[in-house]
This record gives C-alpha cells, sequence and structure tokens, in this order.
C-alpha cells in the first residue's frame, strides 16, 4: 500500500500499544466524536500512487507548461528569472534547515539563528536601514504591513501610494486597509512617474504615510529629492518598495530619508515558482523596532559567555501579546531569507554590483533597439533599471502567442492596470538574457507589426 | 514560595502596590510577587507626565520575555513624575520592586475614586487564593 | 562541546568572490549615460566577501548546529512536526514548475492550473467544504483571509458585527487576526472539559457577533464534542464558525469541518499535508469556504473551461487580493504530491496512526506528570510541570533538559489554560521506539527535577551554546552585526 511507508507503525504494534493504553480498538479513540459529525463513508480520493508512479504523473503536468528553461522570458513585475547559484539550492536543501520549524529552542536552532542574524545585517546593508526583521510573506504584505505600522506610529489612519507602484502590491494593500478601516489613496501618475506636483495637497493631517517604489512598476528609477523632508514636515513616513538587486547602484533607502523599507527578495535566490514562495524583507529605523512585524533575531550570550542568538522582542508577537500583537504572522518565508542570505555571501559586494550593471546596460541595449521599431514605443522618458514599456502593435496576448511560437516568453500585459497606456507590454530583461537571445526577440517584434 | 508583602503599603487585586507620600500624592508600582510572576523583566512603557488617569485605567506596560502585562492606576490622578531609571533599567523591577523598581507617582485629590485596596493580610490571602486557582 | 561559530562579517578577504558571472556582450554605455550621478549609491555595501568553497563550509557549519524533524524526534505541540517525503521536493523542483513566472499566460500554465483545480476538489472532499483559494502562505494569513470575507459577507448582507469570540485555549494567532482585520475580540472561556463553555458562548453570543473562531479538536487536543450544538448557537445569532485547522491531522477521514458546521476552513499544508516548515517558513495558508463565502474569496480563482483551465478575476464581490500572486505554489505541489501518494485510506491511516502514538504517549507520561485533562486525546496532549515547579524547574528548564537527549522538547507555556503547560504532539511518522525512548528521556528529568533541580536549572549542558540569556537579547538589543561593535 502506498504512502504507508511514512508511517511506521505495524499491525503487531498498533494492537500492542492499543492494549497498553486499554483500548479496544483505533475506534474508541475516536469515541468523543459525536456519530452526528463523523464521516460514514470513506473519502473519495484518487487511489494511492507508488513513489515512482506520482514523480511520472507530476512530470507530466509539469510538462504541460512553458517556463524559463524551455523558452527565453522577458518577464517581470515583481518576480524574476535571474541566475541562482547552484550553491544556495544545496544549502537551503539540507534538511537540518529545512524540515526544522520557528527557532524557539534557541540552543538547538543556532544553525538558521545565525543565518537569519547574518541575513538582517545584509538586509540593513543594502537599504542602509537600522533594523531588519526574519522576513514576511512577499512585497505585497510587506508593504501592507509597512502601511500598517505607519498608521500605527502616527496615529493617523491615511495612506498615500504612488500609482507606480505594482498594481497587484495595490490591490493587496487595499484589501489590507479596507478591513481594518484604514484609508488607501492613489496618489496620481504623470509619464509614468509619481507626480510629486500632487503630493502637497494630498497631504493632511490624518496622512500617515506615503508609499513609493523605486525602481516603480516601469523600471523607472524616480527623483526623490525632496520627498522625505515634504513628508516628514507634515508628520508622515516615507515608506518604500524597493528591488534590492537594484541598491548595489541605487540610492540606498536611508539616504534619500525613507523611514520603512519594505520589497520582493525573489530575485535574490528563490526561483520564479509561479509566484511563490516568494521573500518579503522588512527594514526601518531603530525607533520603530518595538512596532515591527514578524521574528526578529538578536545576539547573546550563554552563562559561559559564549555568543549565541535567540528570537527577540518577542513581546510583540501574537503568541504573547495575542490581540494587542503588531501583526499576527507566525510562520514567515525563513528558508527564502535563507536562500538570499546564501545569495549575498556567493555574490558580495562586487558580484552583486556586477548582476545590478549587467541588467542596466542589457535592458538600456534591449530598450534603444526596441524603441527605434517602427509602431512601438517606450512612452515615457527617464531613468529605467531592469524593465521598461513598450507600446506595441495589437493586443499583448496576441503578441505573446506569436512569441511564444519561437519559445519567447513576451511581456507582461499592462492594459488591464494601465488602460491609458492602450496596447502595452512590460518587458524586462535580467543579467541572464544574452545579446543573441534580445537580438531574436527584436527580430521578432520587427516581424510581428 | 514566599513573597515580599511590606507592610504601610496597600495592594491591588491586579498586584500593584501604593504608597501615600503624605503630600496628596501617591506612589505605584508592582508587588514581588507580580514580578516574580512575570519573570525578568525587559521593558517597561511608562506615562507621560501630566496625564490624567481613572482609577482602574492601564497606566503603563511591563514586557518580560515571556509576557506582557499592564499596570493599572489605583486611583483618580494626574502623573508628575515617573520613574526615569526604569526604561533603561528594566530590572530594577525585578531586583527591588518596591523601592529602586516604583514606576510612578501620582497627584491625587481627597476622597478621590479608587480601585479596592487591600491591606498586606489580605493581600497574602488573595495571593494564596491565586496559587491555589492556578493548581487546576 | 560549548562552539561558537564566526559570522559571515568575520570571514573572508576584500576581493573573493563565490560566483561567476557572464561578460558583458552587448556594447557597454558609460554608467553615468543610464544613472544620473545624483541617483547613485554613496553609501558603502558592507556585504562579506567570500569564495564558493568558504560559503558552503560556513553553512554546512550551521546546518550541523540545528535540529530539524530528520535529525530527530520533534513533539512541537500545534506544529504537526511529521516526515517530509523527498519526492515532495523533487517534484516542486521540477522546472515546468520552479521556472514558470506567476504572470504567463494561461495557455502556457495548463499543467500548473491543471494541478491547483485537482488539488482544491481533494481538498474540497477532505474537509467538506465547497470552495478552495491557496492564496493565503501561512496559517495566520489564512485567517486573516477567512475573516476578511467573514467581515465582506457580513457587510454584503448590510450588518455591522464587529466582534469576534476566541476561545482562551486558542494558538495566539486567532486573536491577533481578528484585531488585525479590525475586529474587537471577546474571550470566551474553557469548562472543566477543557472544552468551550457552552454557557458562557451562549452568553456572549449577540447581534454584534461576527464569528467564532474555534480550533477543533482544540489545543488541549481534545474534540469538542458540542461541536454541532456550538454551530447552531453561533448561526442562531447570525454568526459565522471559523475553523483553524492547525490540528486537522487528527481527525482525516473521521469528522470533516464542514459537516462540523463551519463555514470557512484555514488548513496548514506545512503541517497536516507533510510540506517542511522550511526553519519558520514557507508554509501554506489554504482557505476553504461554504458556498454562501465562495463569491468573497480572493482574486483570482482556477476554474475548468471547453477550452481548457483558466485563472477567474472577474468576481466583483471578491475582497481583493492577499498575496502578490497565486500563493506559495511550490508549496502547493509538496502537499498535492503527498495526498497523491497517500490517498484516502492513507490519510486516514495517518490521522489514526497520529492519535493513537499521542495516546500510548499520554499513557506512558500520566504517572510522571500531572495531566489535566485526563480523558481519550486527539493528535496530541497537554501536561502540567506544576509538581516539577514546585520543586524548582518549571515546564522551560524540562524542556531544555530534553535537549541533552536529543530531542526537540514540546511546546511549552502553551496553551495559557494549563500552568506550566507542556504540549505534546508526536505524530504518525514516529515509531513505537522513539516514543519509548522519550518516555524514558522525560522519566529521567522527572527524577532528576527531584533529586538536583539546579542541575535542570542549568540544561542544556551538550549543546552547541549553553542556556541563552534572552533577557540580555532584549535589554541590549542587537539584530545586526556591525564592524563597530565587533
Amino acid at each position: 500500500m502506498s504512502g504507508r511507508h511514512y508511517l511506521p507503525l505495524t499491525d503487531r504494534e498498533r494492537g500492542e500499544m492499543l492494549a497498553a493504553i486499554g483500548a479496544n480498538s483505533v475506534e474508541d479513540l475516536f469515541s468523543d466524536v459525536p456519530a452526528a459529525v463523523r464521516l460514514q463513508r470513506e473519502m473519495s480520493l484518487p487511489p494511492p500512487l507508488a513513489e515512482g508512479e506520482v514523480l511520472q504523473h507530476l512530470k507530466k503536468l509539469a510538462a504541460k507548461n512553458r517556463h524559463s528553461g524551455d523558452c527565453v522570458s522577458f518577464l517581470g513585475g515583481g518576480v524574476y528569472d535571474h541566475f541562482i547559484p547552484s550553491v544556495v539550492k544545496h544549502i537551503t536543501g539540507r534538511s537540518e534547515f529545512y524540515t526544522s520549524y520557528t527557532p524557539y529552542q534557541a540552543e538547538i536552532s543556532q544553525g538558521v539563528l545565525q543565518a537569519i542574524f547574518e541575513y538582517q545585517t545584509m538586509i540593513c546593508e543594502l537599504t542602509g536601514m537600522e533594523v531588519s526583521n526574519a522576513s514576511l510573506y512577499d512585497g505585497a504584505t510587506a508593504l501592507a504591513e509597512g502601511a500598517i505600522m505607519a498608521c500605527g506610529a502616527t496615529c493617523r489612519s491615511r495612506v498615500l501610494v504612488s500609482r507606480t507602484v505594482n498594481p497587484w502590491y495595490r490591490q493587496v494593500l487595499r484589501t489590507y486597509m479596507d478591513s481594518r478601516g484604514l484609508v488607501l489613496e492613489e496618489l496620481p501618475m504623470a509619464e509614468g512617474q509619481t507626480d510629486f506636483g500632487r503630493l502637497e495637497a494630498a497631504l493632511g493631517d490624518d496622512v500617515a504615510a506615503l508609499i513609493l517604489q523605486r525602481p516603480n512598476f516601469f523600471g523607472l528609477v524616480e527623483d526623490m529629492a525632496g520627498v522625505a523632508d515634504l513628508l516628514h514636515a507634515r508628520g508622515a513616513l516615507l515608506i518604500m518598495g524597493v528591488d534590492p538587486l537594484s541598491l548595489p547602484l541605487l540610492q540606498a533607502p536611508v539616504e534619500y530619508g525613507a523611514d520603512i523599507v519594505a520589497g520582493e527578495g525573489q530575485s535574490l535566490g528563490s526561483p520564479q515558482s509561479f509566484g511563490g514562495p516568494l521573500l518579503g524583507f522588512f527594514a526601518a529605523g531603530q525607533k520603530l523596532i518595538r512596532r515591527m512585524p514578524g521574528r526578529i533575531v538578536g545576539e547573546t550570550v550563554d552563562k559561559e559567555g559564549n555568543r549565541g542568538f535567540v528570537l527577540t522582542l518577542q513581546a510583540r508577537e501574537q503568541h504573547i501579546r495575542r490581540e494587542r500583537a503588531t501583526s499576527n504572522i507566525c510562520s514567515n518565508q525563513a528558508l527564502n531569507a535563507l536562500a538570499a542570505a546564501v545569495y549575498l555571501a556567493c555574490l558580495g559586494p562586487g558580484g552583486l554590483t556586477e548582476v545590478a550593471t549587467l541588467c542596466l546596460q542589457k535592458a538600456a541595449y534591449a530598450r534603444e533597439r526596441i524603441a527605434s521599431l517602427p509602431g512601438y514605443e517606450v512612452p515615457f522618458p527617464g531613468v529605467y533599471f531592469r524593465e521598461f514599456p513598450v507600446r506595441i502593435p495589437g493586443t499583448a496576448a496576441e503578441l505573446n502567442r506569436e512569441l511564444l511560437k519561437n519559445n519567447v516568453l513576451g511581456g507582461l500585459d499592462l492594459a488591464p492596470h494601465y488602460p491609458e497606456l492602450g496596447n502595452a507590454v512590460l518587458l524586462s530583461v535580467t543579467e541572464k538574457r544574452t545579446r543573441e537571445e534580445i537580438d531574436l526577440l527584436v527580430r521578432l517584434l520587427e516581424g510581428y507589426r | 514560595m514566599e513573597w515580599q508583602i511590606p507592610e504601610g503599603l496597600k495592594f491591588t487585586r491586579r498586584h500593584e502596590w501604593i504608597r501615600e507620600e503624605g503630600d496628596n500624592t501617591v506612589r505605584v508600582g508592582v508587588t514581588d510577587y507580580a514580578q516574580d510572576k512575570l519573570g525578568s523583566i525587559v521593558f517597561v512603557e511608562l506615562p507621560e507626565i501630566g496625564r490624567k488617569l481613572r482609577a482602574g485605567q492601564s497606566m503603563a506596560v511591563i514586557e518580560s520575555v515571556k509576557a506582557v502585562a499592564d499596570t493599572y492606576s489605583p486611583v483618580d490622578g494626574t502623573v508628575v513624575e515617573v520613574n526615569e531609571a526604569l526604561p533603561d533599567q528594566p530590572e530594577l523591577l525585578n531586583q527591588d520592586p518596591y523601592g529602586e523598581g516604583w514606576m510612578v507617582r501620582l497627584q491625587t485629590a481627597e476622597g478621590c475614586e479608587k480601585v479596592e485596596l487591600l491591606d498586606p493580610g489580605a493581600y497574602a490571602g488573595w495571593i494564596r487564593q491565586q496559587e491555589e486557582e492556578g493548581e487546576q | 562541546m560549548r562552539k561558537t561559530q564566526k559570522l559571515l562579517f568575520e570571514s573572508g578577504r576584500p576581493g573573493r568572490r563565490g560566483v561567476s558571472l557572464p561578460a558583458l556582450d552587448v556594447s557597454a554605455r558609460p554608467l553615468e549615460e543610464l544613472l544620473p550621478q545624483a541617483f547613485r549609491r554613496q553609501l558603502p555595501l558592507g556585504l562579506p566577501e567570500l569564495s564558493e568553497p568558504e560559503v558552503v563550509r560556513h553553512y554546512t557549519a550551521l546546518s550541523t548546529r540545528n535540529h530539524g524533524v530528520d535529525s530527530g524526534f520533534y513533539p512541537l505541540g500545534s506544529c504537526t512536526m511529521k516526515y517530509n517525503p523527498k519526492v515532495n521536493e523533487e517534484a516542486a523542483a521540477l522546472p515546468g514548475f520552479a521556472l514558470v513566472h506567476p504572470c504567463q499566460e494561461d495557455e502556457t500554465v495548463q499543467g500548473i492550473l491543471e494541478l491547483l483545480y485537482e488539488a482544491e476538489q481533494y481538498l474540497k472532499e477532505i474537509t467538506g467544504m465547497d470552495r478552495i483559494t491557496f492564496q493565503p502562505v501561512a496559517g495566520a494569513h489564512g485567517e486573516l483571509t477567512g475573516l476578511m470575507m467573514i467581515q465582506a459577507y457580513h457587510r454584503w448582507h448590510g450588518q455591522n458585527r464587529d466582534k469576534v469570540l476566541v476561545p482562551d485555549s486558542a494558538h495566539g494567532t486567532n486573536p491577533a487576526t481578528a484585531a488585525m482585520a479590525g475586529f474587537e475580540v471577546i474571550q470566551v472561556p474553557s469548562d472543566q472539559r477543557g472544552l468551550v463553555d457552552l454557557a458562557a458562548l451562549k452568553e456572549a453570543l449577540g447581534p454584534d457577533t461576527a464569528a467564532l473562531m474555534l480550533t477543533n479538536p482544540n489545543t488541549l487536543g481534545l474534540f469538542e464534542e458540542d461541536i454541532l450544538e456550538i454551530a447552531a448557537a453561533v448561526h442562531a445569532a447570525g454568526g459565522l464558525l471559523y475553523y483553524d485547522g492547525a490540528n486537522l491531522n487528527a481527525v482525516m477521514g473521521y469528522a470533516r469541518p464542514g459537516d462540523m458546521g463551519f463555514d470557512v476552513v484555514h488548513l496548514n499544508l506545512h503541517k497536516t499535508f507533510a510540506t517542511p516548515h522550511g526553519g519558520g517558513g514557507p508554509g501554506s495558508g489554504t482557505v476553504g469556504v461554504k458556498e454562501k463565502l465562495a463569491p468573497f474569496l480572493p482574486l483570482p480563482l482556477v476554474e475548468r473551461g471547453e477550452a481548457g483551465f483558466y485563472l477567474d478575476h472577474d468576481r466583483p464581490q471578491s475582497i481583493g487580493r492577499v498575496h502578490s500572486f497565486h500563493g506559495n505554489f511550490g508549496v502547493v505541489v509538496k502537499a498535492y504530491t503527498y495526498l497523491r501518494m497517500m490517498g484516502a485510506d492513507g490519510l486516514k491511516q495517518a490521522s489514526a496512526d497520529a492519535v493513537l502514538n499521542a495516546n500510548y504517549l499520554m499513557h506512558r507520561l500520566k504517572p510522571i506528570f500531572h495531566l489535566p485533562y485526563d480523558r481519550v486525546c486527539k493528535h496530541e496532549f497537554v501536561l502540567s510541570a506544576r509538581e516539577q515547579k514546585k520543586m524548582g524547574a518549571g515546564a522551560g528548564d524540562i524542556a531544555k533538559a530534553l535537549l541533552d537527549f536529543g530531542f526537540h522538547p514540546p511546546t511549552v507555556y502553551f496553551p495559557l489554560v494549563v500552568t506550566e503547560a507542556l504540549m505534546v504532539e508526536p505524530t504518525e511518522t514516529e515509531s513505537r521506539e522513539t516514543l519509548d525512548s522519550f518516555a524514558e528521556a522525560m522519566a529521567e528529568i522527572a527524577r532528576l527535577v527531584r533529586e538536583d533541580p539546579e542541575r535542570v536549572k542549568e540544561a542544556p549542558h551538550t549543546t552547541v551554546v549553553g542556556r541563552l540569556d534572552e533577557a540580555r537579547a532584549v535589554r541590549q538589543l542587537r539584530v545586526r552585526w556591525s564592524k563597530e561593535e565587533a
């Protein structure tokens, strides 16, 4: 019988154990489940498969999908096809890590705890912020937690979000804030960038924070000069969604006055995996640490003075503070945080800068070549990092179908989120894309119109 | 287990102590029993000076490694002084709850509202009762 | 025995690197042209510089300082630390799953949508619910999603219900979630049996009740026998019933939350369905609902049409999104793999063995430790170390002493309704020998507490670090390494 190889008890042992506790049968152990709620039939599920059979079945399902292994992918928008060093998979595949849980018992969890302490340090280094937590679910919920935290810290209830922030993140923000009775308001965009001219008028004594993304959803790097000062003068906080891979080149959020920094860390060593598991990272200034959501690892010593690491500031958390906790989060994305730490350890400052530069240069090459094609247009001027929008002749679905015939996964359709752009897609160029692949895309686009 | 219950103080059922200072002010802290139950205290959030509190209203928050507890004002009053040493040395609450670990001094008015206050004997009985209930 | 491990930041040398990258194959533009100086980072980037072998040695050393299910027994109550089949990892890593972008056109992800569709059918059958969303990525995230739907449901019906009832034995996430969704939390006491106090519940119910959140079996490992009466009372008051699925491992194939009267259910795929806990995550907080709540499910849902499977975004009553994309799909693949291997019989046997193991271990331990609720348990049970505490060593000390025997301790100091609680969940994937040796270790520790409580209070003695000073970690807060403090 399949699946049973995970169950060590033999029938003989079951009998002996039942006898030891004075029960006649397993049924006796379910005597407290009232007959009226007992399932009076067997569950109807497909018959069990042996290990080899199940793997065959899953391979068949997997084979029905196209992916960046058998196609050239230009998809982005929060999840990217970046190179993952082999080391990352091997380390996160060590079962001492992946079969453990939240490190409540510090003395036998020093591996995860130290790795997270190092991860927190790396996130602080990347962002320039003073403190980081041990991870949240994804970029969207990290921003939502940031918005809630800002409302708590300022005792205000309105949050502004730029229309240039990832549209799915804005949807998640809306869901979280509506439920809690907080107000989310959109700050309009002009030429693909936040319309900062409208900011002053949008601010008020009830505005807790402004949420921006950098690079923004279109890949544009917005000019942050004066933004934080304006917000701080009105008692509001600046919440930044940032792409960690851009940070070796772009200003660190602390350099333009961010108070809370959150974002998606998938590009640091996690596979795309149809959009999950992802990695929400979260950093802030020291004075906000008691309001931070999620686990935090801290350094301490044992009685002999040996350095060790523990979960700290736990009194913020749900298992102690219950309805007054800073957040309800319990399980997080620790293994993805470990992957990010291993990734960053492998790349180091030099490697990370090189990846960012490769993205920047290759995206610029692709952008300029595509912009010069008749029928195609990059709608907004400005400074781009790794992705850019393109107006296309025809719909995104039609174009992508054509591209797929040549094993190219094309653009992300912008029309549902920004109808004012007409037919347009977002293209992303990572360090993995070769000149040959970019040229192929350009040729296909040229041939398509 | 033996917990200190000094003479000359009054106590609340929520384990605060209160000492009349004679100038229409009272000093408030948490009892030895409370600090022992909380364990290592790591953080204390005190009220702002000038804040008006009603009897029974939450006054401060104490965090230990494993728990969080509110403390409540035993009387109607205005905060005139807080123990400035506590934020940096929360362990004073463990080491000397009735002395160096005091929390708040409140200005009160003659005949103001108070929560029910117990004398040392009655408080000792209350603790015993709590311990027995905890046995279940 | 004691041995510290250097931090990454204390290792390596400037100029080392642990990765090789391709050369730039397009003509390089001057950086200033692409990125104005004013946008450039000035702050130094203080990441470690290590070669690949150093990185691997570092993390391999760290892994040896960590206890996982693969290392040994992990009876952490409420967390269902069962064995994680290896084939699940292989399945989730298939390129056709791991390398797929979440925004691909539906026709390029038919295998993924089929898997999600099928997984939904199986979980509906197991729970007795009508629709499933895979978007929530953790139990608490599922709770939040569920309560948001309950809120939307009441609002849709023009009702302002702002109170959520939570038993005093509930997981901390329940009240924290209710508060996060903007509800007021009302605590319902337990009775002498360790079950919801029905009279107190009825007293607390009213026209402002949005929902009751319940775990069944509850956190004491006891089945809420009055569940049908509880459900009837909540529904009669116009409230809905929320099922915290943390303990579903006890009843698969025996009873279904849908048949007990629950309207919303969250499942922890990382508990019941054998996906690994990842050192804290990722998990999956998959949520199931009855038909009346289905319109409020997060966007999008997987549907089957004539041309194949598709993602349905056209759901006007939906609460919206709760995750950037489709939840932790990689975790769902692992749970699906497990389901296909177990089948209906296998799952039922898993629950039967989980309950048998718990009752057997409870029977072995109750002569040694106080058992506050002495009756048949489900997949877990709660002991009290109150007698040991009187001798000088409490539940926390006993947990630390267990580390010296190579076991992960039970959950301690939870649920709050038991003093000095030790919450033991052995799971079905443990052998009788393991249970026996754990029982012997517990007996030995109880003896040590009688004879030398001070030694127990100083445990652990054999781990890579001794008992760590948690108070110091907060009082002298240090949550990152820095050059200055080093």
